[in-house]
């Protein structure tokens, strides 16, 4: 058992009750290490966004385990009391579209998180210029979203998502929105990023373009997961 | 810490401004309505004020001389003045009516004044033009607000008059501006019946059989004579000696003279408790339904504002923000939504309050009432937005 990263253990998730319930998650078992990312695909209604939603306690989810770190976050039941606080210290979450907000500048956008968790403007500031830099897209840190391309827009929500420097991400089809080579650039980041915070990520994806770049691949069908090696293939 | 509503105001700032504006124009109605109010006792006030009496003494069981018709006989005043601590009594007629001044004509409150001069209670105080009556025929003091000028010559019943002073806020408690003329013509004017009716009634009088004696000579006339005067005013205003207490006095008078006397007090509270309550009630009608409709209209920008950021909003809560700075957030745009209304709102009502044809009094305590119930009544409707907004899942934010 690793004592950091994501881990998994018989993971369950029925919606509603009676005749119409939906078993979306009938067991997952499922395993990320610090600094590893891994893809997560599978048809669509498979339940990959019920799964995110439970490992970013959103959802509740009905059975199973999950621990986070070295925290056992779910057993049958929630672990911990304030899911909220859960969410914004140590999960980064990159959505498929970059919900931005509108009357936020970039650089305010990244430093939210930290704002909100009590951090004083100019450290958060600091620290969100920091990553935008990372992300190539610095020269655009006092232009407001709705100035921003598409691609600007999920490196920035990236930023976000990784600003508080979460032991975990989560996102749900961030390449989604942008041709290859824009696809291929995200999960590079998102790679580094991995490497250099030691952050354990899952993105959820259909993107033909990217999944050849996982070295490891878990195939969600029909609620079960399935463990594959994936080609790992360099981005360059 | 980032003020979110700020930021999202700034970047909106349109939206804010005009809604901003077209509550403040509701608020602002609002504003004048309690203005007309205050306006409404303020005459009353300075009526009474510049009367120049402490106490009214009017015709028993009446309310008189301003909220019901009262009369009393004009030599009343001597025997008051004889009672102890009353330093001067003076007669006085108040009369409603349209006054004629050339093409046009006014509705004001012509008053009859005794003709002692100057400092006699019922007088206006000081003038901004000209001078008082000195004859006792035929002049008038008018008050600025009916639009005469020094030298224009009124029409009051048969009568012509010449303005020879003016005065400023000399007005009923129904905001009709004063005229000032001598008793005398006064007593004709409230008294006076048309040459018709002083034909008919003097035929009348010359076929009673008992007031028409062909044995008594003289007789007739004297009775014609005393029908056609009027010894009668409306009411006595009475000035109190130092050190007089005015219920004492009052209770002499009443006691002996079997008169009814108000106080100053007294007459206040009719005036304002009676005269004008009616419409003081409609006005608290008015200012009511203005709130309500101006709480109507907070609520339902806010809500739609919020509404439409509801997508952000999801997002804020799945990044961890807490339910305070969200319920935080909409509240405050709702009172800086309540705050430029109220800005727009006490200037509008100062800039169109002196246009009203009736005395709009804006009182800086209202003015504060009104922050404070703007605050509140914005808090209030921002109150179904909140909820709306603790509402939303997170999870849509992740979508499917
Ligand atoms: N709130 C809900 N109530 C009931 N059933 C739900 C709910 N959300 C999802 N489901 C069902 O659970 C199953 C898994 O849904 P989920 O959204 O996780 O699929 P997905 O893998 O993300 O699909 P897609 O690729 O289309 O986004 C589906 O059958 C769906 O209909
Ligand atoms: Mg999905």
């Amino acid at each position: 058992m690793v004592d950091k990263g994501i881990r998994i253990e018989g993971l369950k998730k029925r919606y509603g009750s009676g005749d119409t319930a939906v078993d979306a998650l009938k067991g997952i078992d499922m395993q990320v290490a610090p600094g590893e990312v891994v893809g997560l695909v599978g048809p669509s209604g498979s339940g990959k966004s019920t799964l995110l939603k439970c490992l970013g306690a959103v959802i509740e989810p009905t059975a199973g385990r999950m621990i986070l770190g070295d925290e056992l976050i779910y057993d049958d039941g929630w672990k911990v009391t304030d899911l909220r606080a859960l969410r914004r210290d140590r999960i980064g979450f990159v959505f498929q579209a970059p919900y931005l907000i509108p009357f936020l500048d970039v650089t305010d956008n990244v430093a939210l998180l930290l704002m909100l968790a009590g951090r004083p403007n100019g450290e958060a500031r600091s620290r969100a210029m920091e990553l935008l830099e990372a992300l190539d897209v610095g020269h655009r840190a006092k232009a407001m979203p709705s100035q921003l391309s598409g691609g600007e827009q999920q490196r920035v929500s990236i930023a976000r998502g990784l600003v508080n420097r979460p032991p975990v991400i989560l996102a749900d089809e961030p390449t989604a929105p942008l041709d290859s080579e824009r696809a291929l650039a995200v999960i590079r980041i998102l790679n580094d990023m991995a490497r250099k915070y030691d952050t354990a990520i899952i993105v959820v994806t259909h993107d033909e373009k990217i999944i050849p770049t996982f070295k490891r691949i878990y195939h969600i069908r029909d609620g079960v997961t399935y463990e594959e090696a994936g080609e790992g293939r360099s981005f360059d | 810490m980032i003020s979110l509503a700020g930021r999202d105001i700034l970047h909106a700032w349109g939206k804010f401004v005009f809604t901003g504006i077209g509550l403040g124009l509701l608020i602002g109605a609002t504003f004048t309505m309690a203005g007309v109010y205050r306006g409404m006792v303020d005459d009353a006030k300075v009526m009474l004020d510049n009367s120049g009496a402490d106490l009214w003494v009017v015709q028993q069981d009446t309310l008189g001389p301003y909220a019901e018709p009262s009369s009393i006989y004009d030599d009343t005043y001597r025997s008051i003045l004889g009672i102890s601590g009353v330093a001067r009594a003076a007669n006085v007629t108040y009369l409603t009516m349209q006054v004629r001044q050339g093409e046009r004509d006014v509705r004001v409150l012509v008053t009859g004044v005794t003709a002692d001069g100057p400092g006699t209670p019922g007088w206006p105080p000081y003038l901004v033009a000209g001078r008082q009556i000195t004859r006792s025929h035929y002049e008038a003091v008018a008050d600025v607000a009916t639009g005469f000028k020094l030298g224009d010559r009124l029409q009051i019943r048969r009568n012509q008059y010449t303005v020879v002073g003016l005065t400023r806020r000399m007005v009923s408690s129904s905001g009709d501006p004063m005229v000032f003329i001598p008793l005398k013509d006064a007593q004709e004017a409230q008294f006076l019946k048309d040459n018709d009716a002083i034909v008919r009634s003097r035929a009348r009088t010359a076929q009673n059989p008992a007031l028409n004696r062909p044995g008594v000579p003289g007789l007739l006339d004297s009775v014609i004579t005393s029908q056609s005067s009027n010894p009668y005013v409306n009411a006595v205003l009475v000035q109190l000696e130092a050190g007089h207490v005015s219920e004492d006095v009052a209770r002499s008078i009443s006691r002996w003279k079997r008169l009814k006397v108000y106080d100053r007090a007294q007459m206040e509270h009719i005036l304002v408790g009676k005269l004008i309550a009616t419409s003081s009630r409609q006005i608290g009608m008015f200012m009511v339904i203005l709130t309500i409709v101006s709480a109507a209209i907070v609520a339902f920008i806010i809500y739609t504002l919020t509404m439409g950021k509801i997508r952000e909003i999801a997002v804020l809560k799945l990044i961890g923000t807490r339910n305070r700075t969200i319920a935080a957030l909409i509240m405050q745009q709702a009172i800086a939504l309540g705050l430029i209304g109220f800005v727009v709102g006490k200037i509008t009502a100062t800039l169109w309050g002196p246009f009203f044809p009736k005395h709009v009094l804006l009182e800086p305590l209202d003015a504060v009432i009104g922050l404070v119930a703007v605050v509140v009544i914005c808090i209030l409707s921002s109150i179904i937005a909140i909820r709306a907004a603790l509402k939303v899942d997170p999870a849509e934010a992740i979508g499917g």
